[in-house]
């Protein structure tokens, strides 16, 4: 029916999250590399499985507190004494310790506005389409289904072949993914 | 398609290395049997298929009709003015600012239950931190309402952020007033993102499990196309991490903040150090209170004892005897240093709160803050269901008290004996109060029928962790009641 090219990939579900585990690293094994697994729940070592790369969030995190930071201050200077010097009882201008709590509020609502930010934008989020959603059994994904999919654009890709690897894992059904 | 209940997965079969070391020793955090269907189902059906109870209606309906008491009250301070509540010279922070800090208080019980007990991989805040957050939420709400209304001008509102205006001024960084701004804004922003960014994985799960098409339009929407993937929930958890870093120290600074809105004024009662620490343990302490005034009718009412255990309501009671006893000891503390510190207006204010004409409320905050609480040293009391609601409603009583001591006994006599004089909060005063507690609790009631009020997500994340460290004996195929 399909040629492989017009497939997003092959869907393989699994019943728990060790059999998930186990089969990513079979598909590593086996040489498959462009692949994600879905999971109802963060499984730990699934990420190092799929050999995940660090995400660059904490360090978008760290700019985020320092702009904030540094940024507030600067605010703070600029506007109590330089653009609207007041003086109030021969009171020093640059009055930092008053400048502290806005500085501190304003690190932590940069950092986190990053860390959201930034973890949906690395996320590619907000996606509405993705082919997967076309897998009527991929509903599972945010309930009890474990998932492993094998995507057409990994060199190594065969409808059959993949297939025949996925069902060798142990996977309960594979199904494939209109693009 | 999603019907089969069944078969997966056979918590027995977990790997032991997921599972954390400890031992259960006390009671579940979630009661054995449960399978990730069986939370999923049991939590989304409160939302999703459930018939919404008569109950609710009412709850709703009254708490609506409180809301509409708040617009009237605020119709009425917009139209005519300020004059309308008690507020006035020597007592200008009346009810305004006590609501405020009562408010802002029992909110910082949710992000500390949602970020420094993740922080401390405490796994029994899991059920209760989705309604603790979404409590923050509206409680910050209501608590910048009333600082808000109390400007006098409340449509110039925005003169408080620094923006470039006109009128070529720019706020005062050096005062505590304008630090709150800024601390209450971003509280109420961090604290958004956070309740939103534990949101979105159940938020798909509601998507995904809906019939309705609204629904599932509206859920898909808000879910944002989460679908689980690995390289997802591990920047996921990355973000929640870093957001819980952050949070803690916010959170302690907030409360920080809005004392030092006392504690920098040389006002006698309030210019004390202790204030930051001794605020920021009551905010705990009232906001524990309020987690537990709700998480008891709401467990009864949605049968949620499985997941809302004995376990948590005994912990949430060992946390508000401690906080309460740092209390108890900032208290202690203004009267010692009333005596030692040998200031005679600082003293004089202190027999004037005990023996003034506020005594009866000073020593009622006594009893309802210090006194009542101590009861929870007994295990049995701890136990009671009905005892730790009632301290709860004492405690959050109480609590709003001591704000009122606070704000009223230091302001009415100060230095000047020909400017003393007497507070008591008008009916106005007690509408805008009694309609922001109704602005809270409809919030609430919206958020429990339309939000799964406990973390679907973080629960499957619990079975899995549970199942894994006790072994094959809790594996029970098919789970209970599903």
């Amino acid at each position: 029916m399909h040629t492989p090219s017009s497939l997003y990939g092959v869907l393989a579900e699994f019943s728990t999250p060790d059999e998930l585990l186990a089969a990513t690293r079979g598909a590593r094994q086996a040489g498959y590399r462009q692949m994600d697994a879905y999971t109802p729940f963060p499984v730990e070592g699934l990420a190092e499985a799929l050999d995940f790369q660090r995400t660059g969030l904490p360090f978008l995190v760290l700019l985020g507190g320092i702009v904030g930071g540094v940024g507030g201050y600067v605010m703070q200077y600029w506007m109590a004494a330089i653009d609207y010097p007041l003086n109030v009882g021969g009171r020093p201008l640059h009055s930092w310790p008053a400048f502290i709590p806005v500085t501190f509020e304003l690190t932590i609502l940069v950092a986190a506005l990053a860390a959201v930010l930034g973890m949906l934008a690395l996320n590619g989020l907000p996606m509405p389409y993705h082919p997967l959603f076309n897998v009527p059994r991929f509903e599972l994904a945010t309930r009890n289904g474990f998932f492993l999919c094998i995507e057409a654009r990994d060199p190594q890709f065969d409808r059959d072949e993949t297939r025949r690897f996925l069902e060798s894992v142990k996977a309960r059904e594979v199904s494939d993914v209109e693009p | 398609m999603s019907e089969d209940t069944g078969s997966p997965p056979e918590p027995g079969s977990r790997a032991q290395d997921i599972a954390s070391a400890a031992p259960q020793r006390q009671a579940a955090v979630i009661e054995p049997g449960h399978t990730y269907a069986s939370v999923t189902d049991k939590i989304s059906a409160i939302v999703l298929t459930r018939r919404t109870t008569l109950g609710w209606f009412v709850g709703f309906g009254v708490s609506f009709a409180l809301v509409l008491l708040l617009m009237y009250a605020i119709a009425s301070l917009l139209a005519v003015g300020i004059g309308i509540w008690g507020v006035n010279v020597p007592v200008a922070w009346g009810f305004a600012i006590v609501n405020f800090v009562w408010w802002i208080g029992i909110g910082h019980a949710g992000t500390l239950i949602s970020a420094i007990l993740l922080l401390m991989r405490q796994e029994w805040r899991t059920s209760i931190n989705r309604f603790a957050e979404a409590m923050t939420l509206f409680a910050v709400a209501c608590a910048g309402l009333f600082p808000i209304l109390h400007l006098g001008r409340p449509w110039f509102f925005y003169w408080l952020f620094p923006y470039p205006s006109t009128m070529g001024v720019w706020p005062q960084f050096r005062s505590p007033l304008v630090w709150d701004v800024f601390a209450v804004s971003t509280y109420a922003t961090v604290s958004l993102l956070f309740w939103y960014v534990g949101l979105i994985p159940d938020l798909a799960t509601l998507r995904d499990r809906s019939q309705h098409r609204l629904a599932r339009a509206s859920y898909g929407l808000l879910a944002m196309g989460w679908r689980g993937s690995a390289r997802h929930w591990s920047r996921y958890q990355m973000a929640s991490l870093l957001l819980a870093g952050l949070a803690t120290p916010l959170v302690v600074s907030v409360h920080t903040v809005v004392s030092l809105d006392f504690a920098v004024a040389v006002v006698p009662g309030w210019h004390s150090t202790i204030f930051p620490p001794y605020f920021v343990a009551g905010a705990i302490y009232s906001g524990f209170a309020m987690v537990m005034t709700l998480s008891i009718p709401i467990r009864a009412i949605y049968k949620l004892e499985d997941f809302i255990t004995m376990r948590h309501l005994q912990n949430m009671a060992m946390i508000i005897l401690a906080t309460g006893l740092i209390v108890a000891y900032g208290y202690l503390m203004e009267v010692f240093m009333a005596w030692y510190g040998g200031n005679p207006y600082e003293a004089s204010m202190t027999l004037n709160r005990m023996r003034g004409p506020y005594a009866p409320l000073y020593w009622a905050l006594i009893l309802c803050n210090i006194v009542v609480p101590q009861v929870l040293w007994f295990n049995r009391v701890r136990a009671n269901v009905l005892a730790l609601f009632v301290i709860a409603l004492i405690v959050n009583i109480g609590m709003w008290l001591e704000r009122y001591i606070i704000v009223v006994t230091s302001l009415h006599r100060d230095f000047l004996p020909s400017s003393w004089g007497m507070y008591a909060g008008t009916r106005w005063d007690w509408a805008t109060f009694v309609g922001s507690i109704g602005l809270f609790l409809a919030l609430l009631f919206l958020f429990l029928r339309f939000l799964p009020m406990i973390s679907i997500f973080e629960l499957r994340e619990l079975v899995a962790d549970t199942a894994g460290r006790s072994g094959s004996e809790t594996s029970s195929p098919g789970g209970r009641g599903h």
